[in-house]
Protein backbone atom coordinates (compact mmCIF):
# COMPACT_ATOMS: atom_id res chain seq x y z
CA UNK A 1 0.00 0.00 0.00
CA UNK A 2 1.13 3.22 -0.31
CA UNK A 3 -0.18 5.36 1.93
CA UNK A 4 -2.03 8.64 1.32
CA UNK A 5 -2.46 8.46 -2.34
CA UNK A 6 -5.94 7.51 -3.48
CA UNK A 7 -6.95 4.00 -4.44
CA UNK A 8 -6.68 3.50 -8.62
CA UNK A 9 -8.05 -0.04 -8.25
CA UNK A 10 -9.28 -1.65 -4.95
CA UNK A 11 -10.41 -5.11 -4.44
CA UNK A 12 -12.37 -6.54 -1.83
CA UNK A 13 -13.13 -10.62 -1.31
CA UNK A 14 -12.83 -10.77 -5.00
CA UNK A 15 -13.96 -13.86 -6.36
CA UNK A 16 -15.00 -14.78 -10.06
CA UNK A 17 -16.24 -18.54 -10.62
CA UNK A 18 -16.45 -19.94 -14.04
CA UNK A 19 -19.61 -22.19 -15.33
CA UNK A 20 -18.18 -24.50 -17.59
CA UNK A 21 -19.43 -28.16 -19.16
CA UNK A 22 -16.87 -29.87 -16.46
CA UNK A 23 -18.74 -27.83 -13.78
CA UNK A 24 -17.73 -24.20 -11.51
CA UNK A 25 -14.28 -23.47 -12.04
CA UNK A 26 -13.14 -20.70 -9.47
CA UNK A 27 -10.53 -18.41 -11.29
CA UNK A 28 -10.38 -15.93 -8.56
CA UNK A 29 -10.83 -16.50 -4.57
CA UNK A 30 -10.88 -13.80 -2.21
CA UNK A 31 -8.83 -11.36 -4.04
CA UNK A 32 -8.17 -8.35 -1.58
CA UNK A 33 -5.82 -5.65 -3.32
CA UNK A 34 -5.44 -2.09 -3.21
CA UNK A 35 -3.27 -0.31 -5.63
CA UNK A 36 -2.40 3.08 -5.40
CA UNK A 37 -1.31 6.17 -7.91
CA UNK A 38 1.84 6.28 -9.71
CA UNK A 39 2.46 2.07 -8.48
CA UNK A 40 3.68 0.00 -11.42
CA UNK A 41 2.24 -3.77 -10.27
CA UNK A 42 3.23 -6.76 -11.22
CA UNK A 43 0.76 -10.04 -11.33
CA UNK A 44 2.52 -13.21 -11.51
CA UNK A 45 2.10 -16.81 -11.24
CA UNK A 46 1.89 -20.02 -13.15
CA UNK A 47 -1.15 -20.57 -16.07
CA UNK A 48 -4.59 -20.69 -14.49
CA UNK A 49 -3.73 -18.74 -11.32
CA UNK A 50 -6.33 -15.93 -12.80
CA UNK A 51 -3.89 -13.24 -13.30
CA UNK A 52 -5.42 -12.21 -16.33
CA UNK A 53 -8.77 -12.83 -15.34
CA UNK A 54 -7.82 -10.11 -12.45
CA UNK A 55 -6.89 -7.59 -15.27
CA UNK A 56 -10.16 -8.09 -17.12
CA UNK A 57 -12.23 -8.03 -13.82
CA UNK A 58 -10.66 -4.57 -13.24
CA UNK A 59 -10.83 -3.99 -17.30
CA UNK A 60 -14.95 -4.89 -16.91
CA UNK A 61 -13.90 -7.87 -19.28
CA UNK A 62 -15.53 -9.98 -16.97
CA UNK A 63 -17.83 -9.37 -14.00
CA UNK A 64 -16.98 -11.02 -11.11
CA UNK A 65 -19.35 -13.14 -9.18
CA UNK A 66 -18.76 -12.00 -5.72
CA UNK A 67 -16.63 -9.33 -3.55
CA UNK A 68 -16.46 -5.81 -4.88
CA UNK A 69 -14.17 -4.05 -7.07
CA UNK A 70 -13.37 0.05 -7.88
CA UNK A 71 -11.52 1.63 -10.46
CA UNK A 72 -10.62 5.57 -9.84
CA UNK A 73 -13.19 5.39 -7.12
CA UNK A 74 -16.39 3.71 -9.47
CA UNK A 75 -17.36 0.69 -10.35
CA UNK A 76 -15.32 -0.70 -13.36
CA UNK A 77 -17.96 -0.85 -15.46
CA UNK A 78 -18.33 2.90 -14.66
CA UNK A 79 -14.35 3.33 -15.18
CA UNK A 80 -14.73 1.22 -18.26
CA UNK A 81 -17.36 3.92 -19.76
CA UNK A 82 -15.07 7.30 -18.49
CA UNK A 83 -12.34 5.55 -20.90
CA UNK A 84 -10.42 5.41 -17.53
CA UNK A 85 -7.40 2.37 -18.23
CA UNK A 86 -5.90 1.66 -21.59
CA UNK A 87 -5.46 -1.67 -22.03
CA UNK A 88 -2.57 -3.93 -24.01
CA UNK A 89 -3.20 -7.49 -24.93
CA UNK A 90 -0.81 -10.31 -25.00
CA UNK A 91 -0.92 -9.94 -28.87
CA UNK A 92 -0.75 -6.48 -30.62
CA UNK A 93 -4.15 -6.72 -32.11
CA UNK A 94 -3.72 -3.86 -34.33
CA UNK A 95 -6.48 -3.61 -37.29
CA UNK A 96 -4.60 -4.81 -40.64
CA UNK A 97 -6.14 -2.12 -42.82
CA UNK A 98 -5.50 0.77 -40.96
CA UNK A 99 -2.00 2.61 -40.94
CA UNK A 100 0.02 2.62 -37.87
CA UNK A 101 -1.46 6.36 -37.28
CA UNK A 102 -5.01 5.52 -38.00
CA UNK A 103 -4.58 2.37 -35.26
CA UNK A 104 -3.43 4.97 -32.41
CA UNK A 105 -6.40 7.22 -33.27
CA UNK A 106 -9.16 4.29 -33.63
CA UNK A 107 -9.61 5.49 -29.47
CA UNK A 108 -9.54 8.90 -30.62
CA UNK A 109 -11.90 8.57 -33.24
CA UNK A 110 -14.17 6.72 -31.29
CA UNK A 111 -14.35 9.56 -28.24
CA UNK A 112 -15.39 11.79 -31.06
CA UNK A 113 -12.23 14.09 -30.77
CA UNK A 114 -11.53 16.60 -33.68
CA UNK A 115 -8.92 15.69 -36.22
CA UNK A 116 -6.64 18.16 -35.17
CA UNK A 117 -6.31 17.01 -31.96
CA UNK A 118 -6.38 13.65 -32.91
CA UNK A 119 -3.26 14.15 -35.25
CA UNK A 120 -1.85 16.37 -32.24
CA UNK A 121 -1.93 13.22 -30.20
CA UNK A 122 -1.41 10.12 -31.84
CA UNK A 123 2.40 12.79 -33.02
CA UNK A 124 2.59 13.01 -29.67
CA UNK A 125 1.95 9.37 -28.35
CA UNK A 126 3.97 7.67 -31.52
CA UNK A 127 6.87 9.83 -30.53
CA UNK A 128 6.67 8.66 -26.76
CA UNK A 129 6.86 4.90 -27.75
CA UNK A 130 10.01 5.85 -29.98
CA UNK A 131 7.78 5.29 -33.82
CA UNK A 132 8.14 8.64 -35.18
CA UNK A 133 8.45 8.23 -39.05
CA UNK A 134 6.30 5.01 -39.35
CA UNK A 135 2.62 6.96 -39.35
CA UNK A 136 1.98 5.67 -42.99
CA UNK A 137 2.78 2.01 -42.28
CA UNK A 138 0.40 -1.36 -42.46
CA UNK A 139 0.87 -3.50 -39.23
CA UNK A 140 2.78 -5.96 -41.32
CA UNK A 141 5.36 -3.68 -42.45
CA UNK A 142 6.35 -3.84 -38.76
CA UNK A 143 8.48 -6.13 -36.66
CA UNK A 144 6.52 -7.83 -33.83
CA UNK A 145 8.19 -5.47 -30.90
CA UNK A 146 7.24 -2.34 -33.19
CA UNK A 147 3.91 -3.97 -34.02
CA UNK A 148 3.63 -4.02 -30.12
CA UNK A 149 4.83 -0.46 -29.34
CA UNK A 150 2.56 0.71 -31.71
CA UNK A 151 -0.05 -0.69 -29.45
CA UNK A 152 1.28 0.43 -26.52
CA UNK A 153 0.83 3.66 -27.69
CA UNK A 154 -3.13 3.07 -28.93
CA UNK A 155 -3.54 2.36 -25.12
CA UNK A 156 -1.78 5.72 -24.26
CA UNK A 157 -3.17 7.88 -27.37
CA UNK A 158 -6.49 9.07 -24.43
CA UNK A 159 -4.69 9.89 -21.78
CA UNK A 160 -6.08 7.04 -19.05
CA UNK A 161 -3.75 7.40 -16.04
CA UNK A 162 -3.97 3.59 -16.10
CA UNK A 163 -2.75 1.41 -18.13
CA UNK A 164 -3.52 -2.81 -17.95
CA UNK A 165 -0.98 -4.87 -19.70
CA UNK A 166 -1.81 -8.58 -20.62
CA UNK A 167 1.71 -10.26 -21.19
CA UNK A 168 2.56 -7.51 -23.41
CA UNK A 169 5.70 -8.41 -24.44
CA UNK A 170 5.15 -12.63 -23.98
CA UNK A 171 5.48 -13.21 -27.62
CA UNK A 172 8.84 -11.52 -28.39
CA UNK A 173 12.47 -12.78 -27.78
CA UNK A 174 14.49 -11.70 -25.24
CA UNK A 175 16.80 -9.24 -26.80
CA UNK A 176 13.22 -7.05 -27.80
CA UNK A 177 11.73 -7.62 -24.53
CA UNK A 178 14.73 -6.17 -22.34
CA UNK A 179 14.37 -2.89 -25.06
CA UNK A 180 11.00 -2.90 -24.29
CA UNK A 181 10.47 -3.39 -20.60
CA UNK A 182 13.81 -0.71 -20.63
CA UNK A 183 11.38 2.02 -22.60
CA UNK A 184 8.45 0.66 -20.98
CA UNK A 185 10.18 1.97 -17.28
CA UNK A 186 11.07 4.64 -19.17
CA UNK A 187 7.60 6.15 -20.29
CA UNK A 188 6.40 5.04 -17.11
CA UNK A 189 9.25 7.32 -15.35
CA UNK A 190 8.01 9.80 -17.81
CA UNK A 191 4.71 9.61 -17.49
CA UNK A 192 3.63 9.04 -13.89
CA UNK A 193 0.54 6.20 -15.00
CA UNK A 194 -0.37 3.84 -12.89
CA UNK A 195 0.48 0.48 -14.62
CA UNK A 196 -1.18 -3.04 -13.85
CA UNK A 197 1.58 -6.19 -15.85
CA UNK A 198 0.58 -9.49 -15.90
CA UNK A 199 3.61 -11.90 -16.94
CA UNK A 200 5.43 -15.06 -16.26
CA UNK A 201 8.99 -13.96 -16.22
CA UNK A 202 10.10 -13.63 -12.84
CA UNK A 203 12.90 -10.92 -13.85
CA UNK A 204 10.59 -9.10 -15.77
CA UNK A 205 8.16 -8.83 -12.68
CA UNK A 206 11.39 -7.94 -10.44
CA UNK A 207 12.91 -5.44 -12.99
CA UNK A 208 9.48 -3.48 -13.81
CA UNK A 209 7.75 -3.35 -10.42
CA UNK A 210 6.98 -1.51 -7.57
CA UNK A 211 5.04 -4.42 -6.00
CA UNK A 212 4.65 -7.84 -7.19
CA UNK A 213 1.80 -9.86 -6.72
CA UNK A 214 2.62 -13.56 -6.75
CA UNK A 215 -0.61 -15.93 -7.44
CA UNK A 216 -1.14 -19.21 -7.10
CA UNK A 217 -3.93 -21.68 -9.39
CA UNK A 218 -6.77 -23.44 -7.93
CA UNK A 219 -8.50 -21.53 -7.02
CA UNK A 220 -6.70 -18.94 -8.08
CA UNK A 221 -5.87 -16.20 -5.52
CA UNK A 222 -3.29 -14.20 -4.08
CA UNK A 223 -0.57 -16.14 -2.31
CA UNK A 224 2.15 -13.28 -1.64
CA UNK A 225 2.67 -9.97 -2.08
CA UNK A 226 6.59 -8.50 -2.13
CA UNK A 227 7.58 -4.77 -2.03
CA UNK A 228 10.14 -4.04 -4.19
CA UNK A 229 12.95 -2.15 -2.26
CA UNK A 230 14.67 -1.15 -5.90
CA UNK A 231 15.04 2.82 -6.61
CA UNK A 232 12.62 3.95 -9.71
CA UNK A 233 15.84 5.01 -11.74
CA UNK A 234 16.64 1.13 -12.81
CA UNK A 235 19.78 0.53 -15.57
CA UNK A 236 19.11 -2.71 -16.90
CA UNK A 237 22.31 -4.21 -15.44
CA UNK A 238 20.50 -3.43 -12.08
CA UNK A 239 19.37 -6.64 -12.63
CA UNK A 240 22.81 -8.47 -11.59
CA UNK A 241 22.41 -6.57 -8.28
CA UNK A 242 22.72 -8.38 -5.07
CA UNK A 243 19.25 -6.86 -3.91
CA UNK A 244 17.36 -7.63 -8.01
CA UNK A 245 18.32 -11.07 -7.12
CA UNK A 246 16.85 -11.26 -3.44
CA UNK A 247 13.66 -10.06 -4.53
CA UNK A 248 13.78 -12.45 -7.25
CA UNK A 249 14.60 -15.05 -5.06
CA UNK A 250 11.55 -14.20 -2.36
CA UNK A 251 9.15 -14.17 -5.65
CA UNK A 252 10.53 -17.69 -6.63
CA UNK A 253 9.58 -19.01 -3.43
CA UNK A 254 6.12 -17.50 -3.29
CA UNK A 255 5.26 -18.93 -6.50
CA UNK A 256 6.84 -22.33 -5.26
CA UNK A 257 4.81 -21.72 -2.08
CA UNK A 258 1.76 -21.71 -4.02
CA UNK A 259 2.89 -24.62 -5.93
CA UNK A 260 3.65 -27.19 -3.15
CA UNK A 261 -0.01 -28.75 -2.09
CA UNK A 262 -0.20 -29.05 -6.13
CA UNK A 263 1.56 -32.50 -6.58
CA UNK B 1 4.07 -12.19 -63.40
CA UNK B 2 5.52 -15.63 -62.21
CA UNK B 3 2.29 -16.97 -61.58
CA UNK B 4 0.35 -16.54 -64.49
CA UNK B 5 3.77 -18.61 -65.96
CA UNK B 6 2.97 -21.10 -64.04
CA UNK B 7 -0.48 -21.53 -64.66
CA UNK B 8 -0.08 -21.66 -68.63
CA UNK B 9 1.51 -24.54 -69.67
CA UNK B 10 -0.12 -26.95 -67.01
CA UNK B 11 -3.42 -25.31 -68.16
CA UNK B 12 -2.69 -25.02 -71.56
CA UNK B 13 -1.56 -29.01 -71.89
CA UNK B 14 -5.24 -29.91 -70.38
CA UNK B 15 -6.90 -27.65 -72.77
CA UNK B 16 -4.81 -29.25 -75.84
CA UNK B 17 -5.93 -32.86 -73.99
CA UNK B 18 -9.74 -31.72 -73.76
CA UNK B 19 -9.61 -30.76 -77.42
CA UNK B 20 -8.06 -34.22 -78.90
CA UNK B 21 -10.89 -35.89 -76.77
CA UNK B 22 -13.32 -33.58 -78.08
CA UNK B 23 -12.34 -34.31 -82.08
CA UNK B 24 -12.29 -38.13 -80.76
CA UNK B 25 -15.75 -38.19 -80.02
CA UNK B 26 -17.26 -35.62 -82.36
CA UNK B 27 -16.06 -38.26 -84.85
CA UNK B 28 -17.62 -41.39 -82.97
CA UNK B 29 -20.51 -39.35 -82.30
CA UNK B 30 -21.17 -38.27 -86.12
CA UNK B 31 -20.48 -41.46 -87.62
CA UNK B 32 -23.21 -43.27 -87.36
CA UNK B 33 -25.73 -40.66 -89.19
CA UNK B 34 -22.87 -40.07 -91.22
CA UNK B 35 -23.10 -43.85 -92.30
CA UNK B 36 -27.14 -42.99 -92.87
CA UNK B 37 -26.06 -40.47 -95.32
CA UNK B 38 -23.49 -42.21 -97.14
CA UNK B 39 -26.07 -45.39 -97.46
CA UNK B 40 -28.77 -43.08 -98.82
CA UNK B 41 -26.62 -41.27 -101.16
CA UNK B 42 -25.07 -44.53 -102.29
CA UNK B 43 -21.75 -43.56 -101.72
CA UNK B 44 -19.28 -45.39 -99.71
CA UNK B 45 -16.27 -43.33 -97.99
CA UNK B 46 -13.01 -44.13 -97.23
CA UNK B 47 -11.89 -43.82 -93.37
CA UNK B 48 -10.23 -40.90 -94.28
CA UNK B 49 -13.20 -39.14 -96.10
CA UNK B 50 -15.60 -40.30 -93.37
CA UNK B 51 -13.78 -38.52 -90.86
CA UNK B 52 -13.53 -35.30 -92.86
CA UNK B 53 -17.35 -35.41 -93.56
CA UNK B 54 -18.15 -35.84 -89.93
CA UNK B 55 -16.27 -32.57 -88.98
CA UNK B 56 -17.94 -30.67 -91.38
CA UNK B 57 -21.87 -31.68 -90.83
CA UNK B 58 -24.13 -29.03 -90.72
CA UNK B 59 -26.13 -30.07 -88.18
CA UNK B 60 -23.79 -32.64 -86.19
CA UNK B 61 -24.73 -34.37 -82.75
CA UNK B 62 -21.25 -33.33 -81.50
CA UNK B 63 -20.40 -30.26 -83.28
CA UNK B 64 -16.24 -30.33 -83.98
CA UNK B 65 -14.35 -27.44 -81.92
CA UNK B 66 -13.03 -25.88 -84.92
CA UNK B 67 -16.83 -25.86 -86.63
CA UNK B 68 -18.14 -24.23 -82.57
CA UNK B 69 -15.07 -21.41 -82.92
CA UNK B 70 -15.97 -20.66 -86.48
CA UNK B 71 -19.63 -20.06 -86.03
CA UNK B 72 -18.49 -18.23 -82.88
CA UNK B 73 -16.12 -16.13 -84.58
CA UNK B 74 -18.54 -14.94 -86.99
CA UNK B 75 -21.51 -14.37 -84.61
CA UNK B 76 -19.16 -12.54 -82.32
CA UNK B 77 -17.07 -10.21 -84.55
CA UNK B 78 -18.17 -10.38 -88.25
CA UNK B 79 -21.87 -9.69 -87.26
CA UNK B 80 -23.26 -5.75 -86.19
CA UNK B 81 -23.85 -5.94 -82.55
CA UNK B 82 -27.40 -4.68 -83.07
CA UNK B 83 -28.15 -8.03 -85.22
CA UNK B 84 -29.98 -10.57 -83.03
CA UNK B 85 -27.74 -13.44 -84.28
CA UNK B 86 -25.24 -11.22 -82.90
CA UNK B 87 -23.25 -13.19 -79.73
CA UNK B 88 -22.18 -9.68 -78.47
CA UNK B 89 -25.98 -8.49 -78.49
CA UNK B 90 -27.26 -11.56 -77.09
CA UNK B 91 -24.84 -12.12 -74.10
CA UNK B 92 -25.28 -8.32 -73.65
CA UNK B 93 -29.23 -9.08 -72.95
CA UNK B 94 -27.79 -11.51 -70.73
CA UNK B 95 -25.39 -9.61 -68.90
CA UNK B 96 -27.40 -6.75 -68.36
CA UNK B 97 -29.90 -9.19 -66.16
CA UNK B 98 -27.12 -10.95 -64.37
CA UNK B 99 -25.47 -7.33 -63.44
CA UNK B 100 -29.20 -6.17 -62.24
CA UNK B 101 -29.71 -9.24 -60.55
CA UNK B 102 -26.43 -9.32 -59.20
CA UNK B 103 -26.78 -6.05 -58.09
CA UNK B 104 -29.98 -6.96 -56.07
CA UNK B 105 -28.35 -9.99 -54.85
CA UNK B 106 -25.72 -8.49 -53.37
CA UNK B 107 -27.37 -5.58 -51.33
CA UNK B 108 -30.14 -7.98 -50.15
CA UNK B 109 -27.32 -11.03 -49.08
CA UNK B 110 -25.67 -8.36 -46.91
CA UNK B 111 -28.79 -6.39 -45.46
CA UNK B 112 -30.02 -10.06 -44.42
CA UNK B 113 -26.66 -10.98 -43.14
CA UNK B 114 -26.26 -8.01 -41.37
CA UNK B 115 -30.03 -8.64 -39.89
CA UNK B 116 -29.38 -11.87 -38.81
CA UNK B 117 -25.67 -10.90 -37.03
CA UNK B 118 -27.18 -8.12 -35.02
CA UNK B 119 -30.55 -9.73 -33.73
CA UNK B 120 -30.33 -12.90 -32.36
CA UNK B 121 -34.10 -13.80 -33.73
CA UNK B 122 -33.07 -13.35 -37.22
CA UNK B 123 -30.43 -15.82 -36.81
CA UNK B 124 -32.41 -18.37 -35.44
CA UNK B 125 -35.54 -18.03 -37.74
CA UNK B 126 -34.50 -16.83 -41.02
CA UNK B 127 -31.18 -19.02 -41.80
CA UNK B 128 -33.10 -22.11 -41.93
CA UNK B 129 -35.29 -20.68 -44.79
CA UNK B 130 -32.38 -19.23 -46.50
CA UNK B 131 -30.95 -22.44 -46.53
CA UNK B 132 -34.11 -24.15 -47.51
CA UNK B 133 -34.49 -21.82 -50.18
CA UNK B 134 -31.73 -22.91 -51.94
CA UNK B 135 -33.08 -26.52 -52.19
CA UNK B 136 -36.08 -25.82 -54.39
CA UNK B 137 -35.00 -26.30 -57.99
CA UNK B 138 -34.57 -22.60 -59.84
CA UNK B 139 -36.05 -24.48 -62.80
CA UNK B 140 -39.32 -24.94 -61.23
CA UNK B 141 -39.29 -21.76 -59.62
CA UNK B 142 -38.48 -19.44 -62.62
CA UNK B 143 -41.89 -20.19 -64.60
CA UNK B 144 -44.02 -18.97 -61.40
CA UNK B 145 -41.92 -16.14 -60.82
CA UNK B 146 -41.90 -14.93 -64.81
CA UNK B 147 -45.46 -16.00 -65.04
CA UNK B 148 -46.78 -14.48 -61.45
CA UNK B 149 -44.57 -10.84 -62.08
CA UNK B 150 -46.06 -10.69 -66.01
CA UNK B 151 -49.55 -11.38 -64.42
CA UNK B 152 -49.10 -7.71 -62.48
CA UNK B 153 -47.50 -6.44 -65.74
CA UNK B 154 -43.63 -6.53 -64.85
CA UNK B 155 -41.94 -8.37 -67.91
CA UNK B 156 -38.65 -8.04 -69.59
CA UNK B 157 -35.83 -7.32 -67.70
CA UNK B 158 -36.84 -7.32 -63.94
CA UNK B 159 -37.98 -11.35 -63.87
CA UNK B 160 -34.91 -12.45 -64.94
CA UNK B 161 -32.83 -10.62 -62.81
CA UNK B 162 -35.10 -11.56 -59.88
CA UNK B 163 -33.92 -15.04 -60.70
CA UNK B 164 -30.09 -14.19 -60.47
CA UNK B 165 -31.00 -12.06 -57.23
CA UNK B 166 -32.35 -15.13 -55.88
CA UNK B 167 -29.63 -17.18 -56.62
CA UNK B 168 -27.16 -14.76 -55.89
CA UNK B 169 -27.83 -13.21 -52.71
CA UNK B 170 -27.71 -16.72 -50.35
CA UNK B 171 -23.49 -17.22 -51.20
CA UNK B 172 -23.16 -13.22 -50.10
CA UNK B 173 -25.60 -13.65 -46.75
CA UNK B 174 -23.44 -16.83 -46.02
CA UNK B 175 -19.87 -14.97 -46.54
CA UNK B 176 -21.24 -11.99 -45.07
CA UNK B 177 -22.71 -13.63 -41.89
CA UNK B 178 -19.22 -15.63 -41.82
CA UNK B 179 -17.17 -11.78 -42.34
CA UNK B 180 -19.01 -9.99 -40.23
CA UNK B 181 -18.53 -12.37 -37.31
CA UNK B 182 -14.78 -12.65 -38.09
CA UNK B 183 -13.33 -10.47 -35.83
CA UNK B 184 -11.26 -11.80 -33.32
CA UNK B 185 -11.93 -12.03 -29.74
CA UNK B 186 -9.53 -9.44 -28.83
CA UNK B 187 -10.40 -6.97 -31.39
CA UNK B 188 -13.93 -7.10 -30.23
CA UNK B 189 -12.91 -6.89 -26.11
CA UNK B 190 -10.35 -3.65 -27.50
CA UNK B 191 -13.44 -2.10 -28.72
CA UNK B 192 -15.38 -2.89 -25.67
CA UNK B 193 -12.31 -1.17 -23.48
CA UNK B 194 -12.96 2.35 -25.66
CA UNK B 195 -16.62 1.49 -24.76
CA UNK B 196 -17.98 1.85 -28.34
CA UNK B 197 -20.96 2.01 -29.56
CA UNK B 198 -22.82 -1.01 -31.89
CA UNK B 199 -22.43 0.91 -34.97
CA UNK B 200 -18.97 2.36 -33.74
CA UNK B 201 -17.74 -1.72 -33.64
CA UNK B 202 -20.11 -1.98 -37.07
CA UNK B 203 -18.22 0.24 -39.16
CA UNK B 204 -15.22 0.38 -37.21
CA UNK B 205 -14.40 -3.58 -36.87
CA UNK B 206 -17.15 -5.49 -38.60
CA UNK B 207 -17.24 -4.34 -42.16
CA UNK B 208 -13.41 -4.12 -42.54
CA UNK B 209 -13.16 -7.26 -41.38
CA UNK B 210 -15.88 -9.03 -43.73
CA UNK B 211 -13.92 -7.15 -47.01
CA UNK B 212 -12.37 -10.01 -48.02
CA UNK B 213 -15.38 -12.45 -47.66
CA UNK B 214 -17.48 -10.56 -49.52
CA UNK B 215 -15.66 -10.76 -52.58
CA UNK B 216 -15.24 -14.34 -52.23
CA UNK B 217 -18.76 -14.19 -51.81
CA UNK B 218 -19.17 -12.42 -55.12
CA UNK B 219 -17.01 -14.12 -57.14
CA UNK B 220 -19.59 -17.20 -56.47
CA UNK B 221 -22.46 -15.19 -56.50
CA UNK B 222 -21.51 -13.19 -59.88
CA UNK B 223 -21.52 -16.73 -61.89
CA UNK B 224 -24.70 -18.22 -60.11
CA UNK B 225 -26.44 -14.26 -61.41
CA UNK B 226 -25.43 -15.80 -64.98
CA UNK B 227 -27.07 -18.77 -64.51
CA UNK B 228 -29.75 -17.37 -62.99
CA UNK B 229 -30.20 -15.10 -66.24
CA UNK B 230 -29.91 -17.75 -68.39
CA UNK B 231 -32.75 -20.10 -66.84
CA UNK B 232 -34.40 -16.89 -66.71
CA UNK B 233 -34.64 -17.36 -70.48
CA UNK B 234 -35.63 -20.53 -70.81
CA UNK B 235 -39.35 -20.64 -69.73
CA UNK B 236 -40.43 -16.91 -71.01
CA UNK B 237 -39.55 -17.76 -75.05
CA UNK B 238 -37.37 -14.74 -74.57
CA UNK B 239 -36.36 -13.35 -78.24
CA UNK B 240 -33.11 -12.49 -76.87
CA UNK B 241 -30.20 -13.55 -74.49
CA UNK B 242 -27.81 -16.35 -74.45
CA UNK B 243 -30.50 -18.75 -72.85
CA UNK B 244 -32.88 -17.74 -75.57
CA UNK B 245 -29.85 -18.42 -78.34
CA UNK B 246 -29.95 -21.83 -76.69
CA UNK B 247 -33.34 -22.44 -76.37
CA UNK B 248 -33.64 -21.72 -80.56
CA UNK B 249 -30.73 -23.79 -81.12
CA UNK B 250 -32.20 -26.79 -79.06
CA UNK B 251 -35.66 -26.31 -81.00
CA UNK B 252 -33.92 -26.18 -84.58
CA UNK B 253 -30.99 -28.96 -83.54
CA UNK B 254 -28.57 -26.10 -85.00
CA UNK B 255 -26.05 -27.82 -82.25
CA UNK B 256 -23.13 -25.46 -83.75
CA UNK B 257 -25.49 -22.45 -82.47
CA UNK B 258 -26.28 -23.97 -79.52
CA UNK B 259 -22.61 -24.99 -78.14
CA UNK B 260 -20.95 -21.42 -79.52
CA UNK B 261 -24.05 -20.00 -76.73
CA UNK B 262 -22.51 -21.88 -74.43
CA UNK B 263 -18.76 -20.79 -75.15
CA UNK B 264 -20.49 -17.24 -75.11
CA UNK B 265 -21.90 -17.93 -71.45
CA UNK B 266 -18.53 -19.23 -70.28
CA UNK B 267 -16.51 -16.54 -71.65
CA UNK B 268 -19.12 -14.10 -69.88
CA UNK B 269 -19.19 -15.88 -66.61
CA UNK B 270 -14.97 -16.07 -66.55
CA UNK B 271 -15.08 -12.26 -67.33
CA UNK B 272 -17.30 -11.93 -64.81
CA UNK B 273 -15.30 -13.20 -61.91
CA UNK B 274 -12.22 -12.08 -62.87
CA UNK B 275 -13.26 -8.56 -62.85
CA UNK B 276 -15.00 -9.43 -59.09
CA UNK B 277 -11.52 -10.97 -58.64
CA UNK B 278 -10.03 -7.49 -59.97
CA UNK B 279 -11.93 -5.33 -58.08
CA UNK B 280 -11.55 -7.30 -54.63
CA UNK B 281 -7.52 -6.97 -54.77
CA UNK B 282 -7.67 -3.76 -55.70
CA UNK B 283 -10.12 -3.13 -52.52
CA UNK B 284 -7.37 -5.20 -50.64
CA UNK B 285 -4.62 -3.05 -51.97
CA UNK B 286 -6.49 0.16 -50.84
CA UNK B 287 -6.62 -1.14 -47.43
CA UNK B 288 -3.29 -2.28 -46.93
CA UNK B 289 -3.02 -5.61 -47.91
CA UNK B 290 0.12 -7.30 -48.46
CA UNK B 291 1.13 -7.99 -51.44
CA UNK B 292 0.53 -11.90 -52.36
Amino acid sequence: MTGTSPAVVAASKLGLTFQTNDGPVQALSNVDLTIGKGEFVSFIGPSGCGKTTLLRVIADLEKPTSGTISVNGMTAEQAREKRAYGYVFQAAALFPWRTIERNVGLPLEIMGLSKAEQGERIKRTLDLVNLSGFEKKYPWQLSGGMQQRASIARALAFDADLLLMDEPFGALDEIVRDHLNEQLLELWGRTNKTICFVTHSIPEAVYLSTRIVVMSPRPGRVSDIIESTLPRERPLDIRETPEFLAIAARVRDGLRAGHSYDD
Amino acid sequence: MDTFRDKLIPVTSILAGVVVLWYVFAVILNTPFQRDLDRRANETSTFSELIGKTLSQPKPTLPAPHQVAVNFFENTFLRPITSNRSLVYNAWVTLSSTLLGFAFGTALGIIIAVGIVHVATLDRSLMPWIIASQTIPILAVAPMIIVVLGAIGISGLIPKAMISTYLSFFPVTVGMVKGLRSPEIMHLDLMHTYNASRAQTFWKLRVPASVPFLFTSMKVAVAASLVGAIVGELPTGAVAGIGAKLLAGAYYSQSIDIWSALVAGSVVAALLVMVVGIAGRLVDRAMGGRPA
